[in-house]
């Protein structure tokens, strides 16, 4: 059981998201969670038993690292990767209700259902729109709400992104002050670093995930409003037909860019 | 054997729950099942080694330590996720029984097997009893073992062989209390969620019943 099961997941959420989405959840399976198994657990591993205090009192050295480390660098991402993949869940849940809804309707042979059986509705991509534009907008918005509490809260309690070399320390039972000695500082500090620029990178696609789909909420808006002044005749039907052509063959090609197959 | 045992388990349970029961199931996954795994597990790893008394005389640190751990806190954990995921066995159990009986008899003897009512809903009503009342019994037992939700960094023991009274410390005891709290937390979410889907269940179904009750007077 590992992070394999978040990607199952996050994988089906995949099919319904935006392009900007689809880009989001790879950087976040390559860059971070693959990043935080394969290299920075192992910097991290041996973080307490090479953790040395230039004293021989015993529990001075468990004391010094509970006080400087209150939780441990690697513990603090895994929380917040797993916070920021959280509201992707909201959109898989409201998909699966839609689709429920629609299995319901076939199912009572409704003649307003247009699929032809259960496969078509289960393949079913839906398009982010109505209740569904605004439950995909609240959980990009939850996740930057996410990701910006982690990243202040690792900055405060670690007074930056720095990890230093020698940390002094006076806490009971520690004689005096006591030098006390980080191990791998700097390759931790490097990972850290890391570590918050793919963070960083994530606001941004977040940021203009929001933006995007904003852009586009009051761009139908205002086409519908243009469309419903106007007379209803003929060629504006064939136009409005067209219109809506395009915009499905331009939203097909942008999804099928990257991301992962789900 | 591994936790994707588990996982598998809830995933099936998923099919036959309310809206409720899918939450529950998605936090239980994520905030339990995740967090366990990817990190309180390896706070508490090297535990006993870490553990350090202010004293040579051999053994005096075993004994201490297990005095004050007679279970530890993260096998606690994967006892009550275990316990707390099973009781949902029994509707699965129910819906395999169902289904087995429409094979055996080779006619269609319900409606939808997996659908909640008559039986099946005793069955769901048993197994959120059972699971919310699991839960309320690992956190009060939780609570007695280790005298109230805290890690102290200190520890004063004086059981044979130590000498006298003697300072133990406990490694990394900020973290393991901020873990403790998120797990306690999330503990408590679940019995709320589990009670407002037995409330959820119990007034849906009676309000059913009274409707039927009344349309069958009328007619």
């Amino acid at each position: 059981m590992d992070w394999g099961a978040l990607h199952t997941i996050l994988g089906g959420v995949n099919k319904h998201s935006t392009s900007i989405g689809k880009i989001w959840l790879t950087v976040l399976f390559i860059f971070r969670i693959m990043i935080l198994v394969v290299a920075a657990e192992k910097v991290w591993g041996d973080e307490q038993d090479d953790f040395v205090c230039n004293t021989l009192q015993p529990g001075c050295r468990n004391v010094c690292y509970d006080h400087f480390f209150p939780i441990s660098h690697i513990r603090l991402w895994a929380l917040q990767l797993i916070f920021v993949s959280t509201p992707a869940l909201l959109v898989a849940m409201h998909v699966a209700y839609r689709r429920h809804e629609k299995k319901r309707q076939f199912r009572k042979g409704d003649q307003k259902c247009e699929f032809k059986d259960m496969e078509e509705i289960r393949k079913q991509r839906f398009r982010i729109e109505g209740s569904l534009w605004w439950t995909y907008t609240s959980s990009i918005f939850f996740r930057l709400i996410f990701e910006a509490v982690f990243m202040y809260a690792f900055y405060f309690m670690y007074d930056g992104f720095r990890m230093p070399r020698l940390m002094k320390c006076n806490a009971w039972p520690c004689p005096n002050t006591v030098d006390c000695f980080v191990s791998r500082p700097t390759e931790k500090t490097v990972f850290t670093i890391f570590m918050i620029a793919v963070s960083s990178i994530c606001i941004l696609l977040n940021v203009a995930e929001l933006c995007y789909l904003l852009t586009k909420f009051f761009l139908r808006r205002s086409r519908r409003a243009g469309n419903s002044k106007q007379q209803p005749n003929h060629e504006n039907k064939e136009e409005t037909k067209q219109n809506e052509m395009n915009e499905l063959i331009s939203d097909s090609c942008q999804n099928t860019v990257i991301g992962f197959s789900s | 054997m591994s936790w994707a045992f588990l996982r598998d388990l809830l995933s099936g349970v998923n099919k036959y729950s309310t809206g409720i029961g899918r939450i529950w199931v998605a936090v239980v996954f994520m905030f339990r099942l995740l967090v366990y795994v990817a990190a309180a597990e390896n706070i508490w790893k090297h535990e006993h080694d870490e553990f350090e008394c202010n004293i040579k005389q051999p053994g005096c640190e075993n004994v201490c330590f297990d005095h004050f751990f007679p279970v530890s806190h993260i096998r606690f954990w994967a006892l009550q996720l275990i316990m707390v995921s099973i009781p949902s066995l029994l509707v699965v159990f129910h819906v395999a029984y169902r289904e087995n009986r429409e094979k055996h008899h080779k006619q269609k003897l319900y409606k939808n097997p997996g659908k909640i009512d008559d039986g099946l809903l005793c069955t769901y009503l048993i197994s959120l009893i059972l699971k919310t009342g699991l839960e309320i019994v690992f956190l009060v037992l939780f609570y007695k073992l280790y005298n109230g939700f805290k890690i102290p960094r200190l520890v004063k023991c004086d059981i044979k062989p130590c000498p006298n009274s003697v300072d133990c410390y406990i490694s990394k005891s900020t973290e393991k209390m901020i873990f403790l709290y998120f797990l306690v937390a999330t503990s408590c979410l679940c019995i709320l969620l589990n009670l407002s889907e037995l409330s959820y269940l119990i007034f849906k179904y009676s309000t059913k019943c009274y409707l039927k009750r009344h349309m069958k007077k009328q007619q």
